[in-house]
C-alpha cells in the first residue's frame, strides 16, 4: 500500500504521519489521531455527522481525502471548547436538551460554528438551511434551532461587550 | 409554568447528565472504542432474497496475508431470536438464504480493507428458489416456504381473538362502517450504525461492547450460541447514537465477533456499514388493515372488528409480538363494549422487520382515527365532540381486560383545539389549506418480561461515599431518552442532593442489576421505580441519624439541597455530607437496593400478555397542511399536540421525546418507506431514503399535560413513543380537509394525492388506499368472557 507522509494541523496541533494515500480525512482523524468526536453514518457524503471545518468551513471529512487538506486549520468538535470553557454552542446545545443520542450533534455543532462565524444573527430560516445537510433522527431539530439562536444572542452580547469595553 | 411542586429536581428544565459529553464530543460509542491488538470482522451477505446454499469455500480467504479467521454457519449452528417462540435466526446461515443482506460468513482480519478483500474470496454457491416479496404472495405460495417451524405455509402466527359477541354489538348500531388501509414499512436510521466489539481472553471469559438497547437479551443470547455459562460473559452496552428499536434484538454482528474473538484470542470489532443497517433493519411492518365499526348515532362504539395483515420480513423478531400489538390498545382510547381482533404475520423475503417506535401501534392508529374521521363525517358529527364524548374512564378495565389508571386525554383535546383554532378553521380554511385532528394512546411499559420468570424487570443499586458521592448501578442503557439523567434526578430528589453529585453507572451485566432494556417505553416508569425504592431506603436512615443529632423527629425533617433540616425550623439542619459520615458509623458501609415489578395484569386469556401496562400515556393532535392541487404536495405547517404524561419529570427531555416523535411521525406520514424490487432493497442508503431535514420539519407546539399516575415514579407515565401515534392520521384528516380527498395508505406522497384528486375530478371516489384483503380464514377465534362492567345488561344502561 502506498503511503504519504502528511502534515495536518488539528485543533491548533501539528501532527506528522505516514498514511495510505486513500486514507480519508474522516479515518486518520479517528484511528490515526483517535479523535473520536467526529463521527459517522454513512461514509457517502449524506448524513453531514462527518462534518468539520476546514479553514472556517463545514467539510464532510467522510469525503475529504487527508492527502489533499495538509497544512490547512482543521477543527473538529475537540477543538471548539476555550480550554475548560465551553463554547457558547456547546454551553447552549447542553442547556436547551438539544443533544439526545449525541451522535448527530458534533457535526452539527461545527456546521453551527461556521454559520454564526460568518453570519452572527442568523435568521431562523438562515439556520435551518445551514443545518439541512446534518441528519438528526432524535431531536426533530427543534431545540438543535433553539441552541444555535440562543448562543447566537449570547455571542452578539459578548461583542458588543467586548467591543464597549476596549473603546 | 407556575412552580406549585413541592419538588427541587423533579419538574425542573435541568441539563442531561450526559449532555457535557456529548456536546464535547467525549462519549464513547461503540465504534469508538480501539483496544490494542484489535481486529476488524466483516460480514459476507446473500445476494439472493431467497436460495438454498449449496457449497461454500473459504480456504482462498483463509489463505490471504492478515486473515486471522473465518467462519461459516457451521461454527455458530445454534439458532437464536429475541423471543422465545421464535427462535429461527442463525448467527451465519447455514442451509438457506431467507433475504438479500442474510449473512453467511464473516472474516477477522487486521484491517477492515483486508477483511473485504477476503470476503470476494470467500466462494458461495446458491440455488435460488422464488422470492416473496409480499403478503399476497406469502399467502399464495404456501408450498414454497421460507421457514419450516411454523404450522402453515409462510403464516408465522395468525391469531383471533374476540371480547364479547361483536355480531350483536353490530346488530345494536345505528350506523357500520367498513374501510381498508395500508400503512407501509419504514425503518429507524439511527444515525449511529450498528457495532459491537468483543474481547475474549485467557482467562476464558467474554466482553462484549455493543450499541444495544438490549444489553440483558444480548447477555441471554451469547450464552445461548456460544454455550458459555452467563457467569463468563460481560454485556457493555455503550451509549447508544440512536436507536428506536433498532436495536432491540440480539444480532449476527455481536455473535460473530465474539465468535471471531474466541477463534483469534484477540479483540474483534465489527462495525455495519449504513447499507447493512438497512439489512439489520426490524423496522416498522408493513401492515394492511381492515376495520369494521358499529355506532349509535352519537358516535358511540357499539361494536369493532379489526383485521391485520403484517408483512414480516424473513424471521420472527419480536413479530409476534408486533401482531398482537396491532390489535391491542385499539380499546384505551375510546370505549368499545365489543371487540373482535383478527392478525396474521406472514414471512417474506426482505429484511426482518421488528420493533420501531410504537411498536406495532402506529399502523392500527392511524387507520383507526382516519376511520372514525370518515365516521364522524357520515354521520354529521363533530370529530372531536365525537371522540371526546366517549373517551375510557379513569380507573376502569377495557373490555380485553387492559387497567386504565389515569386518562387526561379530554385535557390534552382541549388544549390543542384550543391553541390550534381548530374549530375556527375545521372545513372553512380555502381550497389546499386544512387541519386534521386525531388522539391517541401508549403504554408505559410492556407488563410482562419478553421470556416468562418472575423476577423483577428494573434493579436499582444505590452507595454512598463518605465524601457525599453518590453512586447509582442500574443495568438501562442510555439510547438518548435521557434515563441516565432520570435515575440521577429521581435519587437526588430523593436524597435531597443535586444531580451532579450523583453517578450513573449503567447498561454492564457485571457491574449492574438487570433492567430489561430501553423498549416498550418502560425505562422511566420501571427504573425510576426501582431506583425510588433503593434511595428511600438509604434516605430513611440518613434522617435516622440527623433525627437523632438534630434532635427532631424523623417525620419533621426534610432533605433538600444537601443539607438535612427541621421543616419547622429550617435552621436545625446538618449537612447531607455529615448525615451520611453518622449514618456509616452507625449502620456500616452504605448501600441500598430497589427492584420494580408491574402490577399483574387481570386478564388472563391466552394472547393477554401484550398490552397489559402499568400506565397509558394519551396524546391529542391537530395538524394543519397545505396541499398543492398540482403537485400533490404535502407541507405540514404546524403540529399542535399536547401529552397526558402523568409527571414530567424534566420538561426539558419531554419536550425533546415529543418533538422527536412528531419528527418521526412526520417521516411516516409523509415521505419515509421501504421499498424493494424483486427482493432488493430499493434503496439502502441515506440519500434515497428520505427522511425530514431541518427544510422539511415542521413548527410544533408541545403541550405537557400533568396529572400524576399511581403507578409512576412521582406519578410519571411514557412519553418516547406514545406522541409518534396521533401524528399521521392527523395528518391524512388534514389532507382530506384540505383538498376532499382520502389517503388511506402511507406515506402520503404527492403521487398518492395527485391520483386521488384525478379519481374525484372523473367522479370516481376521492381515494387512494387498497381496495381488499386477502381472502384467508383466520383460526376460530378464542372468545373471552368480558370484564364485569361491559357484561351486556350493564352496558345497554351505560349507552341507553
Ligand atoms: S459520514 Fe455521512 S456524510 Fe460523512
Ligand atoms: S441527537 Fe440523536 S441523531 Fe441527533
Amino acid at each position: 500500500m502506498d503511503k504519504q507522509l502528511i502534515t495536518l494541523r488539528v485543533n491548533g496541533e501539528v501532527h506528522e504521519l505516514a498514511i495510505p494515500v486513500h486514507k480519508t480525512l474522516l479515518e486518520v482523524l479517528r484511528e490515526d489521531l483517535h479523535l473520536t468526536g467526529t463521527k459517522h453514518g454513512c461514509e457517502l457524503g449524506e448524513c453531514g455527522t462527518c462534518t468539520v471545518l476546514v479553514d472556517g468551513q463545514p467539510v464532510l471529512s467522510c469525503l475529504a481525502l487527508a492527502v489533499e487538506w495538509q497544512h490547512r486549520d482543521i477543527v473538529t468538535v475537540e477543538g471548539l471548547a476555550d480550554g475548560p470553557r465551553p463554547h457558547p454552542l456547546q454551553q447552549a446545545f447542553a442547556e436547551l436538551g438539544a443533544a439526545q443520542c449525541g451522535y448527530c450533534i458534533p457535526g452539527t455543532l461545527l456546521t453551527a460554528k461556521a454559520l454564526l462565524d460568518h453570519n452572527p444573527r442568523p435568521t431562523r430560516q438562515e439556520i435551518k438551511e445551514a443545518l439541512s445537510g446534518n441528519l438528526c433522527r432524535c431531536t426533530g431539530y427543534i431545540k438543535i434551532i433553539e441552541a444555535v439562536e440562543r448562543a447566537a444572542q449570547r455571542m452578539a452580547a459578548q461583542t458588543a461587550f467586548a467591543e464597549s469595553a476596549a473603546r | 409554568m407556575a412552580d406549585k411542586t413541592p419538588f427541587s429536581i423533579v419538574g425542573k428544565p435541568l441539563p442531561k447528565v450526559d449532555a457535557w459529553a456529548k456536546c464535547a464530543g467525549e462519549t464513547i460509542y461503540a465504534d469508538d472504542l480501539n483496544l490494542p491488538r484489535m481486529l476488524y470482522g466483516k460480514l459476507l451477505r446473500s445476494p439472493h432474497p431467497h436460495a438454498i446454499i449449496k457449497r461454500m469455500d473459504t480456504r482462498r480467504a483463509r489463505a490471504l496475508p492478515g486473515v486471522h479467521a473465518v467462519i461459516t454457519g457451521e461454527d455458530l449452528p445454534i439458532k437464536f431470536g429475541i423471543l422465545p417462540v421464535s427462535q429461527d435466526e442463525e448467527a451465519l446461515a447455514r442451509e438457506k438464504v431467507r433475504y438479500i443482506g442474510d449473512p453467511v460468513a464473516a472474516v477477522a482480519a487486521v484491517d477492515e480493507e483486508t477483511a473485504e478483500e477476503a470476503l470476494k474470496l470467500i466462494d458461495v454457491e446458491y440455488e435460488p428458489l422464488p422470492a416473496i416479496t409480499s403478503i399476497d404472495e406469502a399467502l399464495a405460495q404456501s408450498e414454497n416456504r421460507i421457514h419450516e417451524y411454523n404450522k402453515v405455509g409462510n403464516i408465522q402466527k395468525a391469531v383471533a381473538l374476540e371480547f364479547g359477541d361483536v355480531e350483536e354489538g353490530f346488530a345494536e348500531a345505528d350506523y357500520i362502517r367498513e374501510d381498508i388501509f395500508f400503512y407501509q414499512g419504514s425503518t429507524h436510521l439511527p444515525m449511529e450504525q450498528h457495532a459491537a466489539v468483543a474481547a475474549y481472553g485467557p482467562d476464558g471469559k467474554l466482553t462484549l461492547w455493543s450499541s444495544t438497547q438490549t444489553p440483558h437479551y444480548v447477555h441471554r443470547a451469547l450464552a445461548k450460541v456460544l454455550e458459555m455459562p452467563p457467569s463468563h460473559i460481560r454485556v457493555i452496552a455503550t451509549p447508544v447514537g440512536g436507536g428506536f428499536g433498532g436495536k432491540s434484538d440480539p444480532f449476527s454482528h455481536e455473535i460473530v465477533a465474539a465468535k471471531l474473538s474466541m477463534l483469534t484470542g484477540r479483540p474483534v470489532k465489527i462495525t455495519l456499514t449504513r447499507e447493512e443497517v438497512f439489512y439489520a433493519h426490524r423496522g416498522r411492518h408493513p401492515v394492511l388493515m381492515w376495520v369494521k365499526t358499529g355506532v349509535k348515532r352519537d358516535g358511540a362504539i357499539t361494536a369493532m372488528h379489526f383485521k391485520t395483515f403484517l408483512d414480516g420480513g424473513a424471521y420472527g423478531s419480536y413479530g409476534v409480538a408486533s401482531t398482537y400489538y396491532t390489535g391491542a390498545l385499539q380499546t384505551v382510547t375510546y370505549k368499545i363494549p365489543r371487540y373482535k381482533f383478527e392478525g396474521m404475520r406472514v414471512f417474506t423475503n426482505k429484511p426482518p422487520c421488528g420493533p420501531k417506535r410504537g411498536h406495532g401501534t402506529p399502523q392500527p392508529r392511524y387507520a383507526l382515527e382516519v376511520h372514525l374521521d370518515k365516521i364522524a363525517e357520515d354521520l354529521g358529527l363533530d370529530p372531536v365532540d365525537m371522540r371526546r364524548r366517549h373517551l375510557v374512564d379513569e380507573n376502569s378495565l377495557t373490555v380485553n381486560w387492559l387497567r386504565i389508571t389515569t386518562c387526561s386525554l379530554k385535557a390534552c383535546i382541549d388544549k390543542v383545539i384550543e391553541a390550534s383554532g381548530f374549530r375556527q378553521k375545521f372545513r372553512r380554511l380555502p381550497f389546499g389549506k386544512g387541519v386534521g385532528f386525531a388522539c391517541s394512546s401508549y403504554l408505559s411499559g410492556a407488563g410482562l418480561p419478553i421470556y416468562w420468570n418472575h423476577m423483577p424487570h428494573s434493579g436499582v443499586q444505590i452507595k454512598i461515599d463518605r465524601g457525599g458521592g453518590v453512586a447509582v448501578f442500574c443495568g438501562s442503557i442510555d439510547i438518548g431518552q435521557g434515563s441516565d439523567s432520570i435515575l440521577a434526578y429521581v435519587v437526588a430528589e430523593i436524597l435531597g442532593i443535586r444531580p451532579e453529585d450523583i453517578r450513573v453507572v449503567t447498561a454492564d451485566t457485571d457491574l449492574t442489576p438487570v433492567d430489561l432494556g430501553s423498549y416498550s417505553s418502560r425505562v422511566t416508569v420501571m427504573t425510576g421505580n426501582a431506583a425510588m425504592e433503593a434511595a428511600e431506603k438509604l434516605k430513611d436512615l440518613l434522617l435516622t441519624v440527623a433525627g437523632e443529632k438534630l434532635e427532631v423527629p424523623k417525620n419533621r425533617l426534610v432533605a433538600v439541597d444537601r443539607r438535612i433540616f427541621d421543616a419547622e425550623d429550617p435552621e436545625r439542619s446538618i449537612s447531607f455530607v455529615e448525615a451520611v459520615q453518622l449514618a456509616e458509623a452507625r449502620f456500616g458501609t452504605l448501600g441500598s437496593v430497589g427492584s420494580y415489578k408491574p402490577p399483574e395484569s387481570p386478564g388472563k386469556y391466552k394472547g393477554s400478555g401484550v398490552g397489559p401496562s402499568p400506565s397509558y400515556s394519551y396524546t391529542a393532535c391537530v395538524a394543519q397542511v397545505d396541499v398543492d392541487p398540482e403537485t400533490g404536495l404535502v407541507t405540514v405547517e404546524k403540529i399542535w399536540i399536547a401529552h397526558d404524561i402523568g409527571r414530567s419529570i424534566n420538561p426539558l427531555l419531554v419536550e425533546g421525546q415529543v418533538e422527536g416523535s412528531v419528527y418521526m411521525g412526520l417521516g411516516e406520514a409523509l415521505m419515509e418507506e421501504q421499498v424493494f424490487r424483486k427482493g432488493l432493497h430499493k434503496i439502502p442508503s441515506m440519500l434515497e431514503y428520505k427522511s425530514p431535514t431541518t427544510l422539511e420539519m415542521c413548527d410544533v407546539e408541545t403541550f405537557i399535560i400533568e396529572k400524576p399516575d399511581p403507578h409512576g415514579p412521582f406519578g410519571a407515565k411514557e412519553v418516547g413513543q406514545g406522541p409518534l401515534l396521533p401524528v399521521p392520521p392527523a395528518v391524512a384528516n388534514a389532507v382530506y380537509d384540505a383538498v376532499g380527498v382520502r389517503i388511506d395508505e402511507v406515506p402520503i406522497t404527492p403521487e398518492k394525492v395527485l391520483k386521488a384528486l384525478e379519481a374525484k375530478a372523473r367522479g370516481e371516489d376521492g381515494r387512494y388506499g387498497p381496495s381488499r384483503i386477502p381472502d384467508v380464514a383466520f383460526p376460530a377465534p378464542t372468545t373471552v368472557d368480558v370484564p364485569p362492567e361491559w357484561q351486556p345488561a350493564i352496558v345497554a344502561e351505560g349507552t341507553s
